[in-house]
């Protein structure tokens, strides 16, 4: 094993560990030892965007190049090797998870939300961490399943544990529909082994293999699946439920890195493995998407509540991303890539604020709130500043992916696409418009609730990487796409 | 360092402060003051290293400049990040770095007491570097940016003030209302792009495009243009946007946003030029919207309403020339048009500041209290209503020349188009003489009606500077009024700047000549001005615009497009919004629900079924026997 190996292998081990030694050692200090983890898990992250550098050994044929893999053999019955391995299309999601975690926990550590003990939050929050890293790093299909499935409890735990008045349904939905989703995966996925006769995704990559009604099959069952993880208009009504009533803290992963877990897979694996399936179903994909962003955007406007508008904001922006995949250019797919971690950025963002309101003025109300800017104008202006990045404003994080998921759309061409683009647009205008009613309610006007201004250095900690990454992002997004010209380049047909 | 590299200061110095400046600490408390100071300072020093950076260029370099590097790639499209600027642009960021500098200065004494001067000042020149960054970008993308950026500062700048109730409504108003013109420009910009491979605008312009594409990305583009513009039919949101403090009126909605989408078409003309289509469609939109504006201008009674209605029709103009195939007269309508009307922004802020209202009705007699005010106020309207020898005479002149000349059919536009505009644009001339002329006397002439008709106990209004009015108006204090006084020289003798050969061939302007048909528009600007004076000298004190009858609240309605727009866009959204939610919830939902309620139910019926009794239960397995005997004996 060389250093990136094992790197690559302590990505995932060090939150797993972490998890189990927290769940031993005394409650006291688990703040600490939990946030050390999260902290210590993204050494080997960074250390593994070196790896890209050493990339000259392109093999020939394979449509993957790991920049650093480990492929060990587990259950050759079962086509279940340990095969990790990150590349330009996973590493800025890989680095989105370990940073989001390791602020869920600092965060944590200086308040744990009301309900069961802050230990077995944090412990939850690592397990989750291990099973999104490990689902971004799988390059077996059918350990990125199991990986894929390791998140579904621990969130269900979290929203059942810690989240608010309703939280018991909201989970069972939550749990129930998902699982229905990882259902078809899990058909899916085995339709693929059992005909290819590898798991391999290195190997399945292209669609090598599979006849195309094998891939026809097989694309319907992910697309399903995962497009209830992204989500994908009309199976997306888990989501607002769990959001709302989520802590904090979980609705930062839920928005930031779970959903991401649906349209990683969609990339990876829908267009990856079945390349066939997906142009043959992509035009209905891109309508739905398009439904997504303007059923996403309007319901927004009449929202009511402040978790659940910015949950509902995440259908539409998600809708831009699944536009994007569903146009299978090179545009798009990138535009995919970068809308997905500036929606985790952004959004990450906005449920942290959403939460310090809610926690400061014990209401999540729009009627109840309003004039933020008097009694609390830092906070104001980071809400300003977050709602303006999630409406798509050119030079913060959240433009390229809307953008270029519009003129994706134009570049694939035709009469369905070429309204598709336009209605992707007029969801934009409608973005602004929802988010502008929203600051006008929250920070504008009189004062609702008064609102504690004083904000707290965990929260500091939190939200700044947050507000420069967003910047940053906007700025100079080669940060994201530097490396995934060419793996983007492979997976299309 | 090159000179194009060294030009990036120009968007970047005001950017870059901008964004320092919104971490300073609001400076709630009255003891401190340094926050306040620092905030001052670094808006100041934005705006004069831009002034500074684009003077040097315009001096020293040789034109034109053009610097880019790879910005990113997103599939086939390659993005660069580029300056470019020739003459012309330098000269449009040369008008925009003088108001953006006197605004600042202004905006130190005008809002001296107010406690979010801080983030006030940050985003001044956030909006300044935007502006910049769209002239002097070299690519699209960039451009973007910069105009988008831009909107939401003047969306953060109009809601500035705390206590007007209508301020948060006016500025989600002027976001939207652009954004769904940003909807065409974002498509545009989508179609030119994809089919050039570049967003790169060098690129774009000596691009082939096909006729119908091109067509569509310029149509599209226009309604962008439509939007940040204010021209018709999204114009809608500049009257409201004067909610916003008097200097930002003076910066927003007179020198510089909305001289960006003037600027755009101006960019991209040899595009336009190819098009007559979308220059027909430019043209009738401003030919409406110069009729439209200078019509309600003549009815409303707020001061800042009537140069923001005049700003609609003057903006007109400019897309007019433009319609018309004379980018140059367009250009020079925009340089002369950002002195007179930041200048008569400015000086309007400090009659404000000195009465405490906005209302025409609540002023005159003003001009022995004021003289300098006054005086700004005379060169300001007239360069505005187009007297020689200030500066709107020549350029207006010039436009009317334009339209002229393409009536005889040599321009790119259809002659019909040019015909409008020209007849548009010479009506408008006396209906504009006649709004100045009447704006002038109600202000400052006839006796004071400080004290309203219902007692001295009136003050409301943008009244936004926090202020008690004094007892006898006054001039307002040097930091206010050197920049009114150093404005007022560019508005009396920009005009004159046509003369100058240097000058006349950055923007291509033709050679002024003044001929007979000169004699037109003059007896229409003495018709319209002679009209609004002899009736207030038939009735002295009363408002010339009572002679408008019945008509004036419509006019003052702005012709009621505010209801249009609310019936046919605004109330259709709200409502499919509603349908939206209630789908979700009651059909999409519901089915999830639905189907989780349904299995319950089904597993308590086979629950329930596993309970009968046994004499039941054994009768049923015996009529199922014989039931599957049957269909086997049957089908064997």
């Amino acid at each position: 094993m060389n250093a990136y190996q094992v790197m690559l292998v302590a990505t995932v081990a060090l939150p797993a560990v972490g998890a189990g030694l927290l769940s031993m050692l005394p409650a006291k200090r688990a703040g600490i030892i939990a946030t050390v983890f999260a902290a210590a898990a993204l050494i080997p992250i960074v250390a593994l965007a070196f790896a890209a550098d050493d990339d000259d050994g392109i093999r020939s044929g394979a449509a993957i190049h790991p920049w650093a893999e480990v492929d060990l053999s587990w259950v050759p019955a079962l086509h279940l090797d340990f095969h990790l391995g990150v590349d330009g299309v996973s590493y800025p999601l890989v680095a989105l998870t370990g940073l989001l975690t390791l602020l869920c926990c600092a965060y944590t550590m200086w308040r744990a939300p009301a309900g069961g003990s802050p230990r077995t939050l944090l412990v939850l929050l690592l397990i989750l961490e291990a099973g999104i890293l490990g689902t971004f790093l799988s390059l077996d299909l059918i350990l990125f399943f199991l990986f894929f499935e390791v998140t579904l409890l621990p969130m269900y735990a979290v929203i059942a544990g810690w989240g608010g008045e309703d939280r018991r349904r909201a989970a069972r939905k939550f749990v129930l529909y998902t699982l229905f989703g990882s259902m078809l995966l899990l058909i899916g996925v085995l339709t693929v082994a059992v005909h290819a006769g590898t798991a391999d995704l290195v190997a399945l990559t292209g669609g090598t293999g599979l006849t195309k009604g094998t891939q026809y099959a097989a694309f319907a069952l992910f697309a399903v699946a995962f497009a209830v993880k992204a989500p994908l208009w009309p199976l997306h009504t888990w989501l607002p439920d769990a959001h709302t009533q989520a802590p904090t803290v979980g609705s930062v992963i839920l928005a930031g890195v779970l959903l991401k877990m649906g349209t990683y897979g969609l990339i990876r694996v829908g267009l990856g493995v079945t390349p066939l399936g997906a142009e043959w179903a992509s035009p209905l994909l891109g309508i739905l998407a398009a439904a997504a962003i303007l059923a996403g955007a309007l319901i927004c406007l009449r929202q009511t509540e402040l978790k659940r508008l910015i949950a509902y904001s995440s259908v539409g922006h998600m809708g831009f991303v699944l536009l994007s995949i569903a146009t299978l250019t090179t545009t798009g797919v990138q535009a995919a890539l970068l809308g997905n971690v500036a929606h985790g950025l952004i959004t990450g963002l906005l449920f942290f604020l959403a939460g310090a309101i809610k926690d400061r003025a014990h209401t999540g109300e729009l009627a109840d709130l309003g004039g933020l800017r008097e009694t609390a104008p830092r906070l104001a202006g980071l809400l300003g500043f977050a709602a303006i990045a999630s409406l798509g404003l050119p030079g913060l994080a959240g433009f390229w992916g809307e953008a270029f998921a519009v003129v994706a759309a134009v570049e694939r061409g035709g009469v369905l696409w070429t309204i598709l683009a336009v209605l992707a647009a007029i969801g934009g205008a409608l973005t602004a418009a929802y988010f502008l009613r929203l600051l006008r309610k929250v920070t504008h006007g009189p004062v609702g609730t008064p609102v504690a201004p004083a904000i707290a250095g965990a929260e500091w900690f939190a939200w700044s990487p947050l507000v420069a990454l967003t910047l940053a992002v906007g700025l100079v997004p080669s940060l994201v796409l530097a490396a995934t010209s060419l793996p983007v380049e492979a997976l299309i047909p | 360092m090159t000179a194009a590299a060294f030009g990036a200061l120009i968007p970047g110095a005001p950017l870059l402060l901008g964004l320092a400046g919104l971490l300073i600490r609001p400076g709630d408390d009255d003891e401190h003051h340094t926050p306040r100071r620092l905030a001052a300072g670094l808006g100041i020093f934005g705006a004069a290293v831009a002034l500074a950076v684009t003077v040097e260029l315009l001096l020293g370099a040789t034109m034109p400049l053009a610097a880019n590097t790879h910005w990113i790639g997103i599939g086939d499209i390659d993005v660069t990040l580029g300056f470019s600027a020739d003459l012309a642009a330098l000269y449009i960021a040369l008008a925009v770095g003088v108001v953006a500098l006197f605004v600042q200065i202004y905006s130190v004494a005008y809002l001296h007491d107010d406690p979010r001067y801080a983030p006030y000042a940050a985003q001044v020149s956030l909006f300044t570097g935007a502006m910049l960054l769209v002239v002097t970008s070299g690519d699209l993308i960039g451009m973007l940016v910069g105009w988008e950026v831009m909107g939401a500062c003047s969306y953060l700048l109009i809601g500035h003030d705390r206590r007007l109730p209508e301020a948060p409504a006016a500025a989600v108003k002027a976001f939207v209302v652009t954004r769904v013109g940003d909807v065409g420009f974002l498509l545009g910009i989508a179609l030119l792009a994809v089919d050039a491979g570049t967003t790169r605008i060098s690129v774009i312009l000596t691009h082939d495009y096909g006729h119908g594409t091109l067509t569509a990305a310029l149509l599209l583009v226009l309604a962008g243009v439509a939007g940040k513009s204010a021209q018709f039919p999204l114009h809608t949101w500049l009257p409201d946007a004067m909610a916003g403090p008097t200097p930002i009126s003076a910066l927003i909605h007179a020198a510089t946003m909305v001289a960006a989408g003037v600027y755009v078409v101006f960019r991209l003309y040899p595009l336009y030029a190819q098009s007559p289509a979308a220059l027909a469609v430019l043209g009738v939109a401003a030919s409406i919207t110069i009729l439209l504006g200078a019509l309600s201008a003549t009815a409303q009674d707020d001061l800042k309403r009537v140069l923001a209605w005049s700003t609609v029709s003057q903006i007109g103009y400019m897309t007019g020339a433009l319609a018309v195939g004379s980018p140059a007269a367009a250009l020079f309508h925009l340089l002369t048009h950002a002195a007179f009307k930041a200048l008569l922004f400015l000086a309007a802020g400090a009659v404000i500041h000195a009465v405490g209202t906005n209302y025409l009705s609540r002023m005159g007699g003003l001009r022995e209290h004021m003289p300098i005010t006054f005086w700004s106020f005379v060169v300001g309207l007239g360069a505005l209503a187009g007297l020689p020898p200030l500066a709107g005479f020549w350029s207006k002149e010039n436009v009317l020349a334009a339209a002229a000349h393409a009536t005889d059919g040599s321009g790119p536009a259809p002659v019909w188009v040019a015909w409008l505009v020209w007849v548009a644009a010479l009506f408008a001339v006396a209906i504009t003489a006649w709004y100045a002329t009447r704006l002038l006397l109600c202000a400052f002439f006839g006796i004071s009606r400080a004290h309203g008709p219902d007692g001295p106990d009136w003050e409301v209004g943008f009244d936004d500077a926090q202020y008690t009015p004094p007892h006898a108006p006054h001039d307002p204090p040097g930091l206010m009024r050197w920049p009114i006084l150093l404005l007022a020289i560019p508005a009396a003798l920009l005009g004159l700047a046509a003369y100058a050969p240097g000058f006349r061939q950055a923007l291509e302007l033709a050679d002024p000549h003044l001929g007979v048909a000169v004699v037109l528009p003059l007896v229409l600007l003495a018709l319209g001005a002679g009209s609004a004076w002899w009736r207030w000298r038939a009735a002295p004190g009363t408002d010339p615009a009572l002679v408008l009858g019945p008509a004036r609240p419509f006019l003052a309605a702005g012709f009621r497009l505010d209801d249009v727009q609310n019936r046919l866009v605004v109330r259709p959204v709200k409502q499919l919004a509603r349908l939206a939610r209630k789908t979700d919830e009651r059909v999409v939902d519901a089915a999830v629900e639905g189907t989780g309620t349904g299995t319950s139910w089904l597993g308590e019926l086979v629950a329930e079924m596993h309970r009968i009794a046994l004499p039941w239960a054994a009768l049923i397995v015996f009529a199922g026997a014989l039931l599957l005997t049957v269909w086997f004996g049957v089908a064997s």
